[in-house]
């Protein structure tokens, strides 16, 4: 069966500001987001991440081109029709109510039975295991558990699509990596399609099903994290993702010859000057003068836990 | 060792607790000092000339809500004091919610201006402070009176041909109490909204809240604390007002604090003035505390 869309974005543009002034922090982007998957946004500062994801919550207007969701357009209707939920990156929850009357708010505001709200927000509570916290204010709460309550808030009225803009980056390293698995394991158990944005590189290549690289207001390329790290489409997604080594050289017929005189062996399709990527993983360490080697010199040794990096 | 210098502490604590006594006796003195005086004037009997004699006497009390039929010394109802008593709640009740249908759109406007901006809006709501009340009560005389600016205008634009009277009505009293007290409705209400996170609302929002809803479930309940201290701050006055039902509400519109002071001048009955003004304190403290009682139902008592 093939996967069905969910979310839709076509030449999508964003400016802000008039005339000359005003910057395009989204240009032209179009992109289909299928039901049911991790997608990851991922990108350097600024490259307007942000600004997609508040156009698919309905905050923001696009200058041009529509947005989608399930095939019906979408692109004007205000934020509190769209059955489209946000985890804030400052979680937003309400100082005034409990950690359950947050995790209500969206279903009471949708005027279901108050027996459904009840029910609702306990399978949440236990979901996001917070059930003994359900009286507290979230003032109360660990910025973990804050987390928490701002994913069960966004996920119980059961979007469609849950927008997550960098949930984990005020949490530290160690419950970063406690909330990737527990993110994708709510991700999974609710089947609801997950729009998760981030700059780190390693957290989009773990949870994603599927990564959309952007730099500069333009989506660079999309694919599943394999083919994002192994088959980058340009030079940008290659020196994001991951570490890689360029080196400069000049396409010839099964091989690329490098600016020293060495000759790499490489399928392409390319010919004259040409960029060669390599990840520090493929290369080997051999004797000098081995069939196929690059003269190179061992400068430095750095130690790095179970693994070490020659520079 | 610690145990040193934590009884040097505690002694050097009861040093500064005793070099601020004669402050705090001060201060006891200057808050009580006149409020004993009144009550005590309360219970006397009114001499002839103003002034008491000292006699203790209920007549003070009794006064507020009796007044004796000069024919068979019997005690009726006043109920001309009801009225006055009434007036003076209802219309402090209206300035409160005048000031606060005005006074929150306008700290929200303030509340959310760049900073910079900020400052000068701040500014320009407090001006009215730096002139003197009367000035500004007899300012506001000048705009709604019969021949005053108000007046000539709908006239000359045809819209009446008649002057509308407004001065030395109960609106002409509003009028005058919301101008005057909108100031201190929104400060609080600006400090409240400007500690408000506007992302709650996209929030909100996001999980299907309408404006309204909004509004009422998100924004109200948190500038809540806002909202209280505004209202008290014009509640209290606009209940002890003087100037303004004087000059505005002309001789009959009186208020309490009108009232009061008739009785410590032609009046000549002194218990009855202190009386009322405690029986003023008293409908003050009152509405304090089920207003604040109310008030803190159901919000966070560490917000
Ligand atoms: N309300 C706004 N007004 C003007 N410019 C804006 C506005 N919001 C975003 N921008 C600009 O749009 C561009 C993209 O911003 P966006 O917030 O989407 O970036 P981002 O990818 O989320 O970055 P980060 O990783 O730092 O959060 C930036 O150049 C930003 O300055
Ligand atoms: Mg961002």
């Amino acid at each position: 069966m093939e996967p069905t869309v969910t979310i839709s974005a076509r030449h999508v543009v964003k400016a802000f500001g008039q005339g000359s002034s005003s910057i395009r922090a989204l240009d032209d982007v179009s992109v289909d987001i299928r039901r049911g998957e991790f997608f990851t946004l991922l990108g350097p500062s600024g490259c307007g991440k942000t600004t997609l994801l508040r156009l698919i919550a309905g905050f923001e207007a696009p200058t041009a081109g529509e947005i989608l969701l399930d095939g019906a357009d979408i692109t004007r209707l205000p934020p509190n029709r769209r059955p489209v939920n946000t985890v804030f990156q400052s979680y937003a929850l309400f100082p005034h109510l409990t950690v359950a009357e947050n995790i209500g708010f969206g279903l009471r505001m949708q005027r279901r039975p108050a027996a459904e709200v009840k029910a609702t927000t306990e399978r949440m509570l236990a979901l996001v295991k917070l059930d003994t916290l359900a009286g507290r204010r979230t003032s109360q709460l660990s910025g973990g558990q804050q987390q928490r309550v701002a994913l069960a808030r966004a996920l119980a009225p059961a979007p469609k699509v849950l927008l997550l803009d960098e949930p984990l980056s005020a949490l530290d390293l160690k419950l970063r990596k406690e909330m990737q698995i527990e993110l994708k394991r709510l991700q999974m158990e609710t089947g609801i399609t997950f729009i998760f944005v981030t700059h780190d590189q390693e957290e989009a290549l773990t949870m994603s099903d599927r990564i959309g690289v952007m730099s500069n207001g333009q989506l660079q390329q999309v694919g599943t994290p394999r083919e994002i790290y192994t088959t980058p489409m340009n030079r940008f997604v290659a020196g994001f993702i991951g570490e890689t080594n360029f080196l400069a050289g000049t396409a010839g017929p099964g091989a690329v010859v490098l600016q020293g005189g060495a000759r790499v062996v490489a399928e392409h399709d390319r010919t004259g000057a040409v960029t060669l990527a390599i990840r520090p993983e493929q290369v080997r360490i051999v004797p000098a003068g081995e069939d196929g080697a690059i003269p190179a010199r061992v400068r430095d040794l750095v130690y790095f836990g179970t693994t070490r990096i020659i520079i | 060792m610690a145990r040193a210098a934590d009884a040097a502490r505690r002694a050097s604590d009861q040093r500064g607790w005793l070099l601020s006594l004669p402050a705090l006796i001060l201060l006891f003195l200057a808050a009580s000092g006149p409020l004993i005086v009144v009550l005590i004037y309360s219970f006397l009997s009114p001499g002839q000339y103003g002034n008491v004699v000292w006699n203790f006497s209920l007549d003070g009390w009794r006064g507020i809500l009796f007044s004796r039929d000069i024919f068979d010394d019997t005690l009726v109802l006043a109920d001309a004091h009801l009225t006055i008593f009434w007036r003076s709640v209802w219309l402090s009740v209206m300035t409160t919610v005048i000031t606060f249908a005005i006074g929150f759109p306008t700290a929200w406007f303030i509340a959310t201006r760049p900073p910079a901006q900020r400052a000068m809006w701040l500014f320009l709501i407090t001006i009215p402070f730096w002139t003197n009340l009367l000035i500004r009560t007899f300012a506001i005389n000048e705009v709604i009176r019969n021949e005053g600016l108000l007046n000539s205008l709908l006239i000359w634009t045809g819209i009446t041909e008649r002057p509308i009277q407004i001065v030395y009505t109960d609106t002409a009293v509003l009028i005058g109490m919301a101008y005057v007290y909108l100031p201190l409705m929104v400060l609080p209400l600006f400090a409240a909204i400007d500690r408000f996170d506007l992302r709650l609302l996209e929030a909100g929002y996001d999980l299907y809240a309408s404006r309204g809803q909004v509004l009422r479930r998100i924004i109200l309940p948190i500038v809540k604390p806002g909202i209280v201290a505004g209202s008290i701050l014009v509640f209290v006055p606009s209940l002890g007002a003087y100037v303004t039902p004087r000059v505005l509400g002309g001789g009959k519109n009186m208020m309490i604090g009108n009232f009061i002071e008739l009785q410590f001048t032609q009046g000549r009955n002194w218990p009855l003035g202190a009386a009322l003004s405690m029986m003023l304190l008293l409908i003050v403290m009152g509405a304090l505390l089920i207003y604040v009682r109310a008030a803190n139902r159901g919000t966070d008592p560490h917000g």
